[in-house]
């Protein structure tokens, strides 16, 4: 059994390499061809970086190609740029401009993971004759000695596990996915990339989303829907007016900072938050910390990497409330998971209760489940409610 | 795994390989120094293989070698012509090279038929519909289709309107005869490199009587014409391929009866396969081939991993992939545009390499078939 799993030698192993041009993705590939194996590098081209941005840290602009390119030239392993500027465009930068103008939080790695990496390039990997293909992820793909299945586990680095990034493969992905680093940390990533002479080895980590410059993704939101901003209101929870906003798309559920409606709302002059977006009315909600408590999370199209309960409970959310499938969760990208009880319903639907109510859980991300470092799977919240205060939000 | 045998190369329209014999003269022109501008000895003896090239030149496409004027290739010829329009009513073909396309913000473009040839009705209503064009540019040969362009009708068009004709001619060398008087034609554009001599290499050829504006500036080489120390060994390199060029026609009908076999091949193995030009004239290294739901640039990669080198469409510059726009031009589907590859045969071609594409490319079919 070679490294990635297969009865044969390295030499006949193929494995198309996702290569972003960064240290990790570039290590992954010169390592596996130094081992041996049959190695593609494989390099996206998702949007026309000339005309959209120049910008250091993120993962596709024009230099990034290059470098990967020469990666590959240096090593001598065959390299390709696929034009993915259309599925990328209908497949994540739609949906985070829709997500946005719906007044949710967007997560589009996990989109891009999803489609064009996990579905449309993966698909070109099997065209290509592939046994698998890899990248440069923090996550643990780990074979049940017992099932035979693969499982997804969190990296071995906590701090750069990117299982959250990661919860929407799905079971058949996982099979054909491979994830050299994960049992790493990304100084020895660093290490290795340095052993091997990598032109990339010490270029900084890639940030934020990568088509956003600068971390500003109104502006790119507004670029695209230009009618996206819309002026209005910010009413407090009682629905008086407070302020005006220059659009939804600025806001984001639990933010404090930046209202410019300045605190006040009580004695102790405690600050506002939003508690709620609305884009039907346009209205910014804000109100006091405590209205932002949540214990109940609706998630929508879900995936999940285990096996589920014959009696999805639909009809009986009570029964599961108790008798339900014990896990914790991440609501957001950082933070620690935290407990909950999961009831899994009909149509990739599910509800998780949270043990203690978390505040800021906003609409758009994704809630991911973990039982200790085993990644579950996950869904997208859509809404959230309080057992404690009923605050229809 | 990487085939063990050496690739095999089905890309003659992108680049032709340097035939040894080429090779071989320049070698031993790069080792003597000398510029041909030069009045030593040295200089005397480049400027010799300069002139015997330009004689060379001037034969493959039947004019005086006075009309021939030597550049770095196609490109710079084309913008050379393109440029002295400046301001002026221009018509280009759709299915140019960039080179051509991309020159005149204001250039017009002239419409195809399905089958990829200069739609003349069209041209004609074009050039009655404003002022006279001062010029118009169709290629002789398509790089993609391969399909020969009516020239000669082309040209009694512009001459009736008083317009100048240029031809780019790169994928026509060597596969057809050339006749710069018989084609009526005003400006003809060459590049070595198309013909089995060096990259970075070509001429313009300018009708006698005729004068174009100086493009690059600066020395008096080429009669005042084009500025910059000669490339001695290029241009005694593309004289060579010029003279192997203009005697390799007759061998275009063993290359010709190679693609045509291919192509039956191929549509054996997969009838749902779509060849463009077929109903049009088309010279006979060329197919152009569409898979219908297989991406281009997948089949390319396929190909390219089993040792056989092909091309989508055209390859831009960064190495992506955009959709043909000459098929686009012919009016095909958005799928079918993304799906076609490029093979292009040549003088070094054998019936084995012929078979190895055709195995290579059925196993590919297979392979996406199984996969969606």
């Amino acid at each position: 059994m070679n490294s990635l799993g297969f009865d044969k030698p390295e030499r006949d192993t193929r494995v198309v390499v996702a290569m972003s041009g960064g240290v990790d993705s570039s290590t992954v590939a010169a390592l596996l061809h130094e081992q041996g194996y049959d190695v593609v590098g494989v390099t996206l081209q998702l949007y026309d970086y000339g005309a959209a941005l120049a910008k250091k840290g993120a993962c596709c602009a024009g230099q990034d190609i290059y470098d990967a390119k020469r990666v590959a030239e240096e090593k001598g392993f065959p390299h390709y740029v696929l034009n993915y500027e259309d599925k990328f465009r209908q497949s994540v930068v739609d949906d985070f401009v829709d997500s946005y103008l719906q007044g949710e939080t967007p997560i589009p790695c996990v989109k891009c993971n999803q489609t064009v990496k996990f579905r449309d390039l993966l698909k070109v990997a099997k065209d290509l004759n592939a046994d698998c293909m890899a990248t440069g992820h923090y996550i643990q793909r780990v074979v049940n000695p017992e099932t035979h299945r693969a499982e997804l586990h969190r990296a071995l680095d906590t701090g750069k596990d990117q299982s959250y990034f990661l919860f929407a493969t799905t079971q058949k992905q996982l099979e054909f996915l491979r994830f050299p680093l994960g049992g790493w940390t990304k100084d020895i990533t660093r290490q290795h990339a340095e052993r091997l002479g990598l032109l990339v080895c010490d270029k900084p980590d890639s940030q934020d989303i990568c088509f956003v410059p600068n971390g500003d993704y109104a502006s790119v939101v507004k670029k695209i829907k230009p009618e996206a901003q819309r002026p209005g209101d910010i009413k407090h929870m009682d629905g008086r007016v407070l302020g005006r906003h220059d659009g939804v798309i600025g806001y984001t559920i639990g933010q404090r900072k930046g209202l410019g409606i300045g605190g006040g709302h009580n004695d102790s002059n405690d600050p506002f938050y939003v508690v709620k977006i609305d884009p039907v009315q346009n209205t910014v909600i804000v109100g006091p910390r405590e209205a932002l408590a949540r214990d109940v999370v609706h998630l929508k199209d879900c995936n999940w990497l285990m096996d589920m309960p014959a009696d999805t409970g639909a009809d009986d959310p009570e029964k599961y409330r108790t008798q339900g499938i014990k896990l914790s969760v991440k609501l957001r990208s950082v933070m620690t998971p935290i407990a909950a009880t999961f009831i899994p319903q009909s149509g990739g639907h599910a509800v998780l209760y949270l043990d203690a109510p978390q505040f800021g859980i906003s609409p758009g991300q994704a809630a991911v489940c973990y039982a200790d470092n085993r990644v579950l799977g996950g869904g997208w919240i859509t809404r959230t409610e309080s057992t404690a205060l009923p605050i229809a939000a | 795994m990487i085939d063990p045998m050496e690739p095999v190369y089905l890309d003659y329209n992108a680049s032709a390989p340097l035939r040894p014999d080429i090779l071989a003269l320049m070698t031993d022109i790069w080792h003597r120094p000398g510029n041909a501008s030069s009045v030593h000895g040295f200089g005397r003896t480049a400027r010799k293989y300069v002139e015997e090239a330009r004689s060379r030149v001037a034969e493959l496409v039947g004019v005086k070698p006075a009309q021939v004027i030597f550049n770095s290739g196609a490109t710079e010829g084309n913008n050379t012509v393109l440029h002295a329009y400046q301001g002026q009513r221009v018509l280009v073909s759709a299915i140019e090279h960039p080179s051509v396309l991309y020159v005149l913000p204001q250039a017009e473009t002239i419409p195809v038929t399905q089958d990829g040839v200069i739609d003349l009705d069209a041209l004609r209503q074009l050039i009655e519909q404003g002022e006279p064009p001062a010029l118009i540019s169709v290629m002789t040969v398509n790089s993609e289709t391969g399909v020969i362009q009516p020239i000669q009708d082309i040209a009694k068009l512009a001459k009736a309107c008083g317009a100048h004709l240029h031809t780019d001619s790169v994928q026509a060398a060597g596969r057809i005869a050339l006749d710069m008087t018989d084609m009526g034609v005003d400006y003809l554009t060459l590049s070595a490199h198309k013909m089995g001599g060096p990259q970075g290499v070509g001429a313009l050829i300018v009708r006698r009587g005729l004068d174009i504006p100086r493009y690059i500036l600066g020395g008096s080489q080429e009669s005042l014409k084009r500025a910059g120390t000669h490339n001695t060994a290029g241009i005694a390199g593309m004289g060579l391929a010029a003279e192997m060029a203009r005697q390799g026609l007759q061998d275009y009908d063993r290359i010709r009866n190679l693609r045509d076999a291919m192509e039956d091949a191929l549509l054996g193995i997969a009838p749902e396969a779509r060849i463009f030009g077929t109903q049009a004239p088309r010279v006979g290294n060329t197919t152009d081939i569409a898979l219908p739901g297989v991406d281009a640039q997948i089949q390319m990669m396929a190909l390219d991993l089993d040792g056989v080198a092909v091309s989508s469409g055209s390859a831009c510059s960064s190495g992506t992939f955009k959709p043909s726009h000459v098929l686009k031009a012919m009016g095909a589907e958005e799928n079918i545009c993304r799906s076609a590859l490029r093979i292009s045969l040549g003088y070094g071609t054998t019936a084995s390499d012929i078979d190895r594409f055709i195995s290579a490319w059925k196993k590919m079919y297979m392979t996406t078939r199984v996969g969606s």
